[in-house]
């Protein structure tokens, strides 16, 4: 492997296990608020409780965020120093922000959330639960509208005598509709995570008999937060595939595996086997007019397949040569207007010119060859995308199913829950990891072959390192997360098995001395 | 504002980080890597621990924000540091790991050896980044072997154990020395009889030997490294031309702002009586002046650093003219006045909510506490 490949593969593997700790942080950060404005308001100590207990195994979670998150901030700078010099001047603001904003928030009230329950009022610790949980999510806005970017990278102009990207505008960036989407789905994905998890683990105690109020009160909680959540990732998630009809038309007909434009409105595929070779998906189950009302809101605009993509960037990607060749005559002190001028008309696809340097060093000379593998690598693979996108969709569902039966027989205020229904939550709990991590590998392998979507090629934005440094750090970061991960678990589940019992506040099912000697 | 103040104003506000980064994370590091040195039963280590308990974790982002400015406002700098000193800045990653989850899960289980496994952890995960960041600022005075090709992309030339020479160790001595200091100034606030008696003895030898190695690596610097100097005219307003410019490499460079404004020999003056006011102090027992002259002086160490060099951040000793300076290697102007807006909403507010958190944890802790608390402290 080379230090493309080694670089991207630390990136996910750092990345994937950071977000397997995000959601659970985002969406408990609002159960916690919302079970300590119950004990705020009514004045019952089993909220209180409920807020300690559940935040112990926040704190477990907590923990493993931050340390995870360090690494992806150092790792731009270490393992990608060419995007970060070509975009840190765009991208590098949201990610400073969001420290400033946000994080030093976030973590400086976590602290007081902990530690601080003798030490201040009710009203006041409430407040900084609740300050804390809007910090967390403002701590995702930035994140995402960094991430969005990436995929949509506006507000921007390239800059030759700096050679890089520099800001124009900085609302335009805020305001990137791909950000926003990002963002609420991302969020509301958290929610739900949160929700789950609670009531997972309390559906596990109903199941067993313990501690049946605080459990109780628990699945209330989390099943109506979880509906609400579940709603709306997926109508956001509905709104991403019109963003990524509008924006991100490759990555939408890779997901869909559309290989070439149909007649509007475009079929949807449900299931299949996409085919590399051909170019088609064998057994293809399809409901007509989904996907064309999906992507473009209407029935008579099409959606563009891979095919005629490819077209389209073959064009761009002669363009964008000649961009490349000015760039350098011009940099290497030809800076007649009549270079500058050309170059200005094709600057738009120096991007897509960047893709040559993967195949040939002079890229004013690649041959016929090179530029037919730039265009056929210009787009991502099919079947992964294809099917980490149903993944996450059939997860989706199933817990909007799960949240919908637990509400309704939380509403109904049955004091039993059915025994299918606890067991179905209780099997639910990795789901929604399973589907925030095929979500995310969605967004980002379906991104390439861009580090910056048609800004910058991913094989030029990492730094010059040594195929052995990467190995060494990469295999370290494997260890340790392994170790950290194991660890995390090991407790998360001792805790959770423990439940409040591990308050030590006299009143709980497993509090017998023998049992609760530890913690 | 012009482009040119701007730049000025982010080469203060990128010290003002740093500075903030090593005073607030500097003592609960400090504390951390004291763990095995101060506390000699389980029960005073938990006292130490919980003494930062509420803060570390807010401290340590202002070596997130020191990071992300970075990025933000020396986008080509956070490119060429980061991946040039990719091994130290992996093993201080690594190291880095180990706090959180070592701050959070130790007190989970009950169990001597779990406990002390997390106590080695964190006094690594401390006093490892503490050595590696000196180590760092040693390197960068005496330059850096790396360049750029006609496209920008940088190439690091050296190896990760040409860091280790005697100069930057020497460097990384003193940062983890002082940060230590800091810790134990901390633990003189914050904790009460033995506990307090010794850090207050500790305080009283550390800061000495910090003052001596400070005025030391001083002498040194003078003698034995080269600074650089730009002899070409940078314009400071205009877009960056980082590698067109001409840079001389020559004995006692990093002495010619001081001889331009000898006012400035005041910041490393400062340096080495604040280390010394913090050994009074602390054999008197003043502690709040004990703190409040650690904190000084670790400020003007890293002051000192950054004037010397101004208005390189980070010198090519293999290809002089590609030498970083804070007029060549920022953000474009826009960034900079956004990120300068930003700072001037975020840093007071930081400030205020920072300094109510430690109001409200304020007192000292004893054993008796941590016994009555024990299943919810750390």
């Amino acid at each position: 492997m080379d230090i493309v490949d080694l670089s991207r593969l630390q990136f996910a593997f750092t990345a994937m296990i950071h977000f397997l700790f995000v959601p659970l942080t985002l969406g408990m950060a609002f159960l916690l608020a919302i079970m300590e404005s119950v004990y705020v308001m009514t004045g019952k100590t089993i909220y209180r409780d409920m807020t300690k207990f559940w935040g112990k195994l926040f704190g477990i979670n907590f923990a493993l965020g931050v340390t995870t998150g360090i690494a992806m901030e150092f790792q731009f700078g270490t393992n990608w120093s060419y995007y970060s010099h070509y975009v840190g001047d765009i991208f590098g603001a949201p990610l400073a922000i969001e420290a400033l904003m946000a994080f030093f928030l976030e973590s400086t009230l976590v602290g007081l959330f902990f530690f601080g329950w003798d030490r201040l009022s009710k009203e006041k610790h409430l407040a900084v639960t609740w300050l804390m949980a809007l910090a967390t999510n403002l701590s995702a806005l930035w994140i995402l509208v960094a991430n969005g970017w990436m995929q949509h990278p506006i507000g921007s102009v390239f800059n030759i005598d700096t050679m890089r990207m520099e800001l124009t505008s900085f609302s335009e960036v805020i305001f990137n509709p791909v950000a926003q989407v990002k963002f609420v789905h991302t969020v509301s994905a958290g929610y739900v995570t949160g929700a789950v998890f609670v009531l997972a683990i309390s559906s596990w105690y109903l199941l067993k008999g313990r501690d049946l109020p605080f459990a109780r009160r628990s699945f209330a909680i989390a099943s109506a937060f979880g509906l609400a959540s579940a709603l709306s990732v997926i109508v956001l998630g509905d709104e991403s595939g019109y963003e990524l009809g509008d924006v991100q038309k490759v990555k939408l007909a890779a997901v869909e595996a559309e290989w070439h434009t149909h007649p509007a409105p475009a079929a949807f595929t449900v299931f299949g086997v996409p085919n590399e070779q051909t170019q088609t998906t064998d057994y293809a189950l399809k409901i007509p007019a989904v996907l064309g009302l999906i992507a473009t809101r209407s029935v008579t605009e099409e959606v563009a397949g891979l095919s005629e993509l490819k077209e389209k960037h073959l064009e761009r990607i002669i363009r964008g040569q000649e961009a490349y060749v000015l760039m350098t005559q011009y940099r290497a002190g030809d800076k007649s207007p009549a270079t500058i001028n050309r170059f200005n008309e094709v600057s738009a696809d120096l991007g897509y010119g960047m893709l040559l340097t993967a195949y040939t060093d002079d890229v004013a000379n690649a041959t016929a060859e090179h530029i037919a593998q730039a265009v056929e690598d210009s787009v991502p693979k099919v079947w992964p995308l294809f099917w980490s996108f149903r993944i996450m969709v059939a997860c989706g569902v199933s817990m909007l199913v799960l949240f919908a039966a637990a509400f309704w027989h939380s509403a109904k205020r049955t004091v039993d829950k059915p025994r299918w229904l606890l067991k179905f939550a209780l099997f639910s709990l990795p789901l929604p990891w399973i589907a925030c991590e095929a979500g995310w590998f969605v967004a980002e392998y379906g991104r390439q072959p861009w580090a910056i979507g048609e800004i910058l090629p991913t094989h030029l934005a990492v730094s010059q390192l040594s195929v052995n440094d990467i190995w060494f750090s990469l295999g370290a970061i494997v260890v340790l997360y392994t170790i950290f991960v194991i660890i995390e678990m090991w407790l998360m589940t001792k805790y959770a098995r423990l439940g409040p019992s591990s308050l030590h506040t006299g009143k709980y099912d497993l509090e017998s001395p023998a049992t609760v000697k530890e913690a | 504002m012009d482009y040119e103040a701007l730049r000025f104003i982010w080469w203060l506000l990128i010290g003002v980080l740093l500075i903030g980064f090593v005073v607030t994370d500097g003592f609960d590091m400090g504390v951390a890597a004291l763990l095995k040195v101060l506390g000699t039963s389980n029960d005073e280590r938990r006292v130490m621990i919980n003494t930062i308990a509420p803060h570390w974790d807010g401290n340590q982002v202002w070596l997130i924000t020191a990071g992300g400015a970075l990025f933000a406002a020396w986008p080509t700098v956070y490119a060429a540091s980061f991946s040039g000193f990719y091994i130290a800045l992996m093993l201080t990653l690594f190291a880095l790991f180990l706090r959180p989850i070592g701050f959070e899960y130790r007190a989970k289980i009950d169990s001597e050896t779990w406990r002390s496994r997390w106590d080695w952890a964190l006094t690594a995960g401390s006093a490892i980044p503490a050595l590696i960041f000196g180590v760092a600022f040693g390197n960068l005075l005496q330059g850096v072997p790396f360049y750029f090709d006609d496209i920008l992309r940088l190439h690091y030339t050296g190896s990760f154990w040409a860091l280790l020479n005697p100069f930057a160790l020497l460097a990384g001595v003193l940062s983890l020395l002082m940060i230590v200091n800091h810790g134990a100034t901390y633990l003189q606030l914050k904790t009460e009889a033995e506990l307090k008696a010794r850090s207050e003895k500790l305080s009283v030898m550390l800061a000495l030997v910090c003052a001596v190695i400070f005025v030391l690596a001083g002498v040194w610097l003078y003698l034995a490294v080269d600074g650089y100097s730009v002899t070409s005219i940078i314009d400071t307003n205009g877009a960056n031309r980082t590698t067109d410019k001409t840079v001389l490499i020559s004995a006692g460079a990093w002495f010619s702002n001081y001889a331009k404004w000898p006012l400035l020999w005041l910041i490393p003056a400062l340096g080495v009586a604040g280390f010394l006011i913090c050994a009074l102090a602390s054999k008197t027992q003043r502690h709040i002046t004990a703190f409040i002259s650690s904190s000084l002086a670790i400020a003007m160490v890293v002051l000192t650093a950054g004037i010397s060099m101004f208005p390189f951040v980070m010198p090519s000793s293999t290809t002089p003219a590609h030498s970083l300076t804070m007029w060549d290697a920022t953000a474009s102007e826009t960034t900079l006045m956004i990120m300068f807006v930003v700072a001037c909403i975020f840093v007071p507010l930081i400030l205020a909510y920072t300094a109510w958190s430690y109001f409200v944890m304020r007192g000292r802790l004893n054993e008796q506490h941590i016994r009555d608390n024990s299943h919810s402290l750390y």
